[in-house]
């Protein structure tokens, strides 16, 4: 293995651990849209509470896998960041409003009409960025961010539009906030104490967890237009078949935890779930950045930079990881009441 | 307006953005963890008071700089691909050494913000120490980056292209210990006399003296040293750039013509096609001593390079002199604070100094902005100074303008939000100590 293909898996790893951490933070989001019935508040108090002291956190996540991707594939960046110009801005919106929203929301005084108006911003914005996300993906996956994908690309809409508004992209977007919805209420059925409220997120995890898998039929359905590369290797290779009955089992198996109310399981099994789901995504397109013509080693940086970008990752991560379990200890663990006051 | 003109717009709005709250983020902890721990050895509640509420408003300004910051991350390569794709892998390092920083702060901030009845104490205020400790950085590692914007180093550029990739030498930058020096104490300079500035207004206007002496005592503590400081690492950043970029020093100078003995210009505004500077005041020999500490020694001018290598003239002129005057009064009032300080006098009594630092309160903003007006504007036309244009780094995508516009929206509508907010915040002085006295003479 090169030290381009060590840091592709880490880049993959820097955002397979912002799908099911900084993912669950949107899926959140999404469930405060979705608030509905006599707990209403309750259930978007639940949500402000369980991602108050970690999504800044998991949101870096997402700035080390930009970091990484310019830094030691900057062809590849510099690409996306073209083709992929509107998505991408779209995300950023979101983002900003997310972000700012849930802060202004949290210490913006007490509750009225501005609050209010906040959680709105919060919610909405948690279900296009999402979306726009896992369009950005989609369209990579399809092959139409590629020299060759995307033909004769005179004109805007065939050159900044036509790659990522078609029916794969789109759907891979329906799949991505499906999943992270999914995570959300899943997490949430530990954050919550016993009893209604907690049964309110069993309800609606088992009900994403059957929209995920919709989704990726769904998405397989599509792909076969219009993602032929994505398709043949997700179920193609020797490898994928097997793989991906893994990522299957693994599917019911949160599923059934959930259903008998093995929620510590549960929680485990759905970020596993995802996680296979991320990794079979980028099996199948390995050896390419950007398929079908940008591999990991033509987008590579030089060698001199990827070796000290290792180096800095190791010294980092022994910075990192303990912090991150001291953060998540403190603030995650199941046997604590979550009720605690936070401001 | 050019997809250029408009890129260039938005990377300068989102940056004039984000370094407010970049900056904040970088000192405010250093504010509350002084008040956490003077409350922990005195057991004095204002101090108390004062660290949960700096903390609930760097929890507000910490949220938005991370997510503005999010956006510059991408920003850079929405609209200059063709910068990110040469510079990428020589100034990644800083970047990714700039995550974990702000990973850090980011997690010991969730631990501050919301662990005050989850952690002991004494982890409780390690937490706060490293959220300023690791906000520092995250702002080090990314001025390294920008300083080698400044002073490329690193690579070799043969023939148009950039081979022998150094990523150590290139941190290891000729700009980068000038202006991470001159940035850092900007950061608490300006924040330090923001909040102080803040509370002195509160004083003057009666409310709550011996809540706001206290915090004006911390902010001033801060701030004050910072901005006598400042003056200092600016003259080493200006000799700095006598040597390295001469025809940015002469932007901001308005130095034509190269000479020996030049004089140092004040204010004025210069006229590119004239060659001269209208209305400035010139103190004789003045910029040769500053820059080479010889009153004839020869200052290269605007005049060793065409024209078109010329950045905007009056903005970088004008704005260093802006930078200039804000810094120099802020060092004053500084200088006012530590005489006073070392007489002990009760400074709610002392209505001069209190007006003063209220002035004081946004010219440290101002003076970031302009500075950073200075330092970008001044490198153009280059992006990479020497190395690549502007002009050749931008996005082909067309259309920049609504984009721009876009931000612009947003840029706008959070900034009033923020300010709404914090006011909100800060209006709402505790009553609770009892100690709520008028000033004399401060009624209506």
């Amino acid at each position: 293995m090169t030290a381009a293909d060590a840091l592709a898996g880490i880049l993959v790893l820097a955002l397979n651990a912002y799908v099911i951490s900084g993912g669950a933070d949107f899926g959140g989001g999404v469930w405060d849209l979705l608030a509905s019935g006599r707990r209403k508040a309750a259930q978007r108090d639940l949500v402000a509470q369980a991602i108050g002291p970690v999504w800044e956190a998991n949101h870096v996540w997402l700035i080390l896998a930009v970091v990484l991707l310019f830094t030691c594939f900057p062809a590849a960046f510099a690409r996306l960041a073209v083709t992929l110009n509107l998505p991408l801005t779209g995300v950023l919106v979101g983002v900003v409003l997310r972000g700012s929203a849930f802060a202004f929301r949290g210490y913006g005084g007490d509750r009225d009409v501005v609050q209010r108006r906040w959680g709105r911003v919060f919610a909405v914005a948690s279900l296009v960025t999402p979306a726009l996300l896992g369009v950005a993906v989609g369209a990579v996956a399809s092959g139409a961010v590629g020299e060759g994908g995307r033909g004769d690309a005179d004109g805007f809409v065939a050159a900044y539009v036509a790659p990522w508004l078609a029916p794969f992209p789109l759907a891979v977007g329906l799949f991505t906030l499906c999943c992270f919805a999914f995570l959300a209420a899943v997490y949430l059925t530990l954050e919550a104490p016993e009893g209604e409220l907690r049964e309110d997120f069993r309800r609606r995890a088992l009900t994403a967890g059957v929209a995920v898998g919709v989704a990726a039929g769904l998405a397989l359905l599509v792909a076969r237009p219009g993602a032929p590369l994505m398709r043949h290797g997700l179920l193609g290779s020797e490898w994928a078949l097997p793989f991906q009955a893994g990522t299957g089992m693994v599917a019911v198996a949160t599923l059934g935890a959930l259903w008998t109310r093995r929620y510590r399981l549960a929680r485990a099994a759905a970020a596993v779930q995802v996680s296979l789901i991320m990794w079979g995504w980028a099996g199948s397109q390995y050896p390419y950045v950007i398929p079908p013509d940008l591999t990991i080693a033509d987008a590579a940086a030089p060698a001199a930079t990827l070796h000290l970008v290792l180096l800095a990752l190791g010294l980092g991560a022994a910075v990192l990881v303990p912090s991150l379990a001291y953060l998540f200890r403190v603030f995650k663990r199941s046997d604590q009441p979550s009720a605690v006051g936070h401001q | 307006m050019t997809d250029l003109a408009a890129a260039r717009v938005q990377m300068g709005m989102s940056l004039a953005f984000h370094i407010i709250f970049a900056v904040v983020g970088i000192a405010m902890p250093v504010l509350m963890v002084v008040a956490e721990r003077r409350w922990r050895r005195s057991g004095d509640p204002v101090h108390l008071d004062l660290a949960k509420r700096w903390a609930r408003g760097t929890a507000i300004l910490f949220a938005v700089g991370a997510v503005s910051g999010t956006v510059l991350s991408f920003e850079l390569g929405l609209l200059w691909p063709g910068f990110m794709r040469v510079a990428g892998p020589i100034i990644g390092m800083p970047f990714s050494l700039e995550g974990f920083a702000f990973f850090t702060e980011a997690i010991f901030l969730g631990i501050y913000l919301y662990g005050w009845e989850r952690v002991s104490p004494r982890a409780h205020l390690s937490a706060g120490v490293l959220v300023a400790v690791s906000g520092a950085l995250s702002g080090v590692f990314v001025v390294i980056a920008n300083a080698w914007m400044n002073a490329p180093a690193g690579f070799d550029f043969v023939d148009g292209q950039i081979t022998n990739v150094r990523p150590l030498a290139a941190m290891a930058n000729a700009a980068a210990l000038p202006q991470v020096l001159h940035m850092t104490l900007a950061a608490y300079a300006a924040t330090g006399f923001a909040v102080a500035g803040i509370h002195a207004w509160l004083m003057v206007r009666g409310r709550n003296a011996s809540f706001h002496r206290h915090a004006l005592t911390i902010a001033l503590t801060v701030g004050a040293p910072a901005a006598v400081l400042q003056p200092l690492s600016g003259d080493f950043a200006a000799t700095h750039l006598a040597h390295h970029q001469p025809v940015k020093l002469a932007a901001m100078e308005a130095l034509f013509e190269t000479r020996s003995g030049a004089p140092l210009t004040l204010g004025g505004w210069p006229v590119a096609a004239e060659r001269r500077t209208r209305f400035g005041l010139e103190v004789p020999y003045g910029l040769s001593l500053l820059a080479f500490r010889d009153p004839t020694a020869v200052v290269q001018g605007l005049d060793s390079v065409p024209p078109e290598l010329w950045p905007a003239l009056p903005a970088v002129h004008l704005s260093f002199d802006l930078m200039v005057a804000c810094g120099t009064y802020m060092a004053l009032v500084a200088l006012w604070a530590a005489w006073l300080a070392r007489k002990k006098a009760d400074l709610s009594a002392r209505r001069g100094f209190l007006w003063a630092t209220v002035l004081a309160a946004p010219l440290g903003f101002v003076a970031i902005e302009a500075g950073w007006m200075v330092t970008e504007l001044g490198r153009q036309p280059w992006v990479i100074y020497g190395v690549l244009r502007t002009a050749d780094a931008v996005t082909p995508m067309p259309g920049q303008m609504w984009r721009t516009g876009v931000f612009a929206l947003i840029y706008v509508f959070l900034a009033v939000v923020v300010a709404v907010l914090l006011s909100r915040q800060i209006v709402r002085s505790p009553m609770y100590t009892g100690e709520h006295r008028g000033v004399p003479g401060a009624g209506r």
